[in-house]
């Protein structure tokens, strides 16, 4: 398959750019803020990506979805990324699909998603590094399990209706066998969550389980064998936030790119000045390079292939190095106005840290591929 | 079932196993590795055989059409030959400036008996050829050479001087930028293509910093050039020049990341420094400082994944070359600094057999130049700017 997007990828872009900048752009995202807005994004908005088939991008035809791919998923979160828009789209289209498909659970919650009614949020981390460890306890009880222990960095853990939550079931906090993935449902007893507004005004949760008891059918997959459908979630969910910081990224390239062709100062625009072409055009090349990681980990993970693993980590850090960079040179090169609150530049750079630390940042992944190198 | 591809592939891979000499399966350690042909061929073992072997199947061009000495392959059976030889990782059977720049250019604008006479000599390794562009004073600022052509009839005489020639003074034929017309800066060039053995043609190496001389200054007095020698029109050989450079940029961004599998700085840095009781190599710095590199090196693959089959598709901007050849150099001058740090006091000697007459420490000198020659660094972000992001010029 060629490096690039097909005719019907292509035309998938063209829609979604279209629709998202129109419904959802970047005064979107201002005006929740503004509102205090305590859900974290617009139900309405959902609703929209519903009846576009956004929700069910990769469930399967035969399922009621559009059975599509990763590159199909990519697409759409680039433009969620570049026009900055509060969404699950992420979490829940993407995430948490990939967990339950395949599963006994995906007939139970696939058409809320489909319908845009579901909101799914990912309880998969402990402390505020990501990272392998899980430390929670799943202990059987009656015909299912006793859920106690924390997670944190929930996004839209507040407020949504299925949470999947990695849990341990056997062996020790760092083992990697001994795991199982749960489905827990909105207002499970003993479940509390705490709604934190972080730097880019989105909401993540801090959660606690307190002895949450859920039947033995929330089992997603199969006991003790969760790292499957949580490797299945972690791909997936690392090369969507890799595409969503590709179009943070290229959307602040594009806002800083545009200034430099219209500031003037000393008379001509600023964007005749070596020094800030030179540094535009090192951006463009990192970008590129982005571009390219992000499109490859999407195909091969499409494909099956077993080097989709690797490319995932290529892609999630090298969008976080390439993007960092872009939201970085994009506020030095606005100058003063790209510290004000009414210019837009500055909320990619908040939005940027928040998606390069979920799923593992740029260092945690250079680690992951060391490690699979041997050294 | 079988298509036509999987059986390409299969015959590709049986006969490859059988061709490729096992010499030719070892890694390049140094320069003379490489294979380049031409009247004065200077042949380690297994080098000829394999070149020879390869150019019978038209396979040292495999793109290229078979009436030129090329295989006449798809874009699919080239990308599929290119995978096999990576999976028995066969040195390239021939280097040549013929085929990565002059070849292009000829394709696109030489005469039918231009491309008769020369494209299947390049494509068997008979004539080795230099490029004549720069000069003392037009090195960035190519286009203000000053090297004449005096228009005498049915041929050009050329006087003047190129420098930083590569391998000049090994090179049979060279193909060169002159000047036709003195009063219009890009629009009086001509390309012209001659024997280096002409009368009138001298060169001298000029000795750089990693004790080689792969660059010459060469001298024109009184050449003899038949005009039947000129690619393209007269005063149109910046259109040639141009499209030729994008293709050196293009060999120049590749030049030592097409390895496939583990990394040798890994293996270099496990061999020198040694791995720890959890298997992470035992420098904590240094092994974050390659695995940051590695992720850059590999995202970059993709990217020149991409490049080429948007290439093939007639999707790539024309300015991309540039993009490519500034990441790829920059990102090839961090490995060799990495190597050499992977490496420590090993990587120094010059000399030793252990060394292989130092190839470490020559090869990481010799990337310097990645990011000067075939157009600076600067240059290409220049380019960058105007042509892909539209910036204002000054």
């Amino acid at each position: 398959m060629p490096l690039y997007l097909n005719d019907e990828q292509t035309m998938l872009r063209d829609t979604t750019r279209d629709f998202v900048a129109e419904h959802a752009p970047v005064s979107h995202m201002r005006a929740l803020r503004d509102a205090k807005d305590a859900t974290g994004f617009s139900r309405d908005l959902w609703k929209s990506f519903a009846e576009m088939g956004f929700t069910g991008i990769l469930i399967g035809e035969n399922d009621g979805g559009l059975g599509l791919g990763h590159v199909e998923a990519g697409v759409v979160l680039e433009e969620i990324g570049r026009n900055l828009s509060p969404s699950p789209f992420l979490s829940t289209a993407v995430a948490a699909v990939e967990a339950l498909k395949g599963t006994a659970l995906a007939g139970r919650w696939f058409p809320g998603i489909i319908s845009g009614d579901t909101v799914a949020a990912l309880a998969i981390d402990e402390a505020a590094k990501h990272r392998g460890t899980v430390a929670m306890k799943a202990e059987r009880s009656g015909n299912g399990f006793r859920l106690s222990g924390k997670k944190q960095f929930v996004t839209h853990g507040h407020i949504a209706d299925l949470i999947i939550v990695a849990a341990r079931t056997a062996g020790s906090a760092d083992d990697e066998q001994g795991i199982t993935l749960f489905a827990v449902d909105k207002g499970a007893a003993n479940l509390t969550s705490e709604a934190e507004r972080l730097a880019d005004s989105s909401l993540a949760a801090r959660l606690t389980f307190d002895g949450v008891e859920v039947d033995a059918d929330a089992v997603i997959g199969e006991v003790d064998a969760g790292s499957d459908p949580l490797n299945r979630l972690l791909r997936a969910g690392r090369t969507g936030a890799s595409a969503e910081l590709l179009g943070v990224g290229g959307g602040a390239m594009d806002l800083t790119v545009n200034y430099l062709k219209e500031r003037k100062q000393f008379g001509v625009t600023i964007g005749s000045f070596q020094a800030l072409q030179h540094r535009a055009a090192h951006l463009y090349s990192e970008m590129e390079v982005a571009r390219a990681a992000v499109l490859k980990a999407a195909q091969l993970l499409d494909e099956g292939d077993e080097k989709a693993d690797a490319a995932v980590s290529v892609a999630k850090a090298m969008t976080a190095l390439a993007t960092t960079l872009s939201v970085q040179e994009g506020v030095q090169m606005h100058g003063g106005i790209g510290m004000t609150d009414e210019y837009d530049i500055g909320f990619y750079m908040k939005r940027a840290r928040v998606l390069a630390e979920m799923f593992g940042d740029a260092n945690f992944h250079a680690d992951r591929l060391a490690i699979a190198a041997g050294y | 079932m079988m298509t036509d591809l999987d059986i390409f592939r299969t015959d590709t891979r049986a006969w490859l196993a059988a061709n490729c000499p096992p010499e030719m399966r070892e890694p390049v350690r140094s320069e003379k590795d490489a294979t380049w042909g031409g009247r004065k061929p200077d042949f380690q073992p297994g080098q000829k055989e394999w070149m020879d072997a390869m150019a019978s199947r038209g396979w040292t061009v495999p793109d290229w059409p078979k009436a030129y000495g090329g295989g006449g392959l798809s874009p699919a059976e080239t990308k599929i030959l290119r995978e096999e030889l990576a999976a028995i990782k066969a040195r390239n059977p021939l280097n040549s400036f013929g085929i990565s720049m002059l070849g292009p250019a000829l394709l696109k604008y030489g005469t039918e008996e231009q491309k008769l006479e020369h494209l299947p000599k390049i494509a068997r390794g008979e004539i080795r050829w230099c490029q004549g562009y720069s000069e003392p004073n037009a090195g960035s600022d190519l286009a203000s050479l000053a090297t004449s052509a005096e228009d005498k009839g049915d041929y050009y005489l050329i006087n003047g001087q190129k420098v930083w020639t590569s391998y000049a003074d090994k090179a049979d034929w060279i193909f060169c930028l002159v000047r036709t017309d003195k009063t219009n800066k890009q629009g009086g060039i001509s390309f012209v293509l001659f024997d280096m053995a002409s009368e009138g043609v001298s060169t001298k190496p000029i000795l750089l910093i990693s004790g080689y001389s792969p660059f010459c200054e060469t001298f024109f007095d009184d050449v003899k050039v038949p005009k039947a020698n000129r690619v393209h029109d007269e005063n149109k050989g910046w259109d040639v020049a141009k499209y030729l450079l994008g293709h050196e940029r293009e060999m120049i961004s590749g030049m030592g990341l097409a390895s496939t599998g583990r990394n040798p700085l890994i293996d270099g840095a496990i061999a020198t420094v040694g791995l720890d009781h959890d298997g992470k190599l035992a420098d904590p710095l240094l092994r974050a400082s390659i695995a940051l590199f590695e992720v850059r090196a590999k995202a970059f693959g993709m990217m020149s994944e991409r490049f080429i089959d948007e290439l093939k598709a007639g999707r790539a901007h024309p300015a991309q070359p540039s993009m490519m050849k500034y990441y790829g150099t920059e990102l090839n001058k961090s490995r060799h600094e990495l190597m050499m740090a992977a490496g420590g006091s090993d990587s120094l000697e010059w000399e030793s057999e252990r060394s292989s007459s130092g190839a470490a420490p020559r090869a990481w000198l010799r990337t310097k130049a990645n990011s000067i020659e075939g157009g600076t660094s600067e240059v290409q972000l220049n380019i960058i700017a105007k042509r892909i992001l539209d910036l204002p010029s000054a």
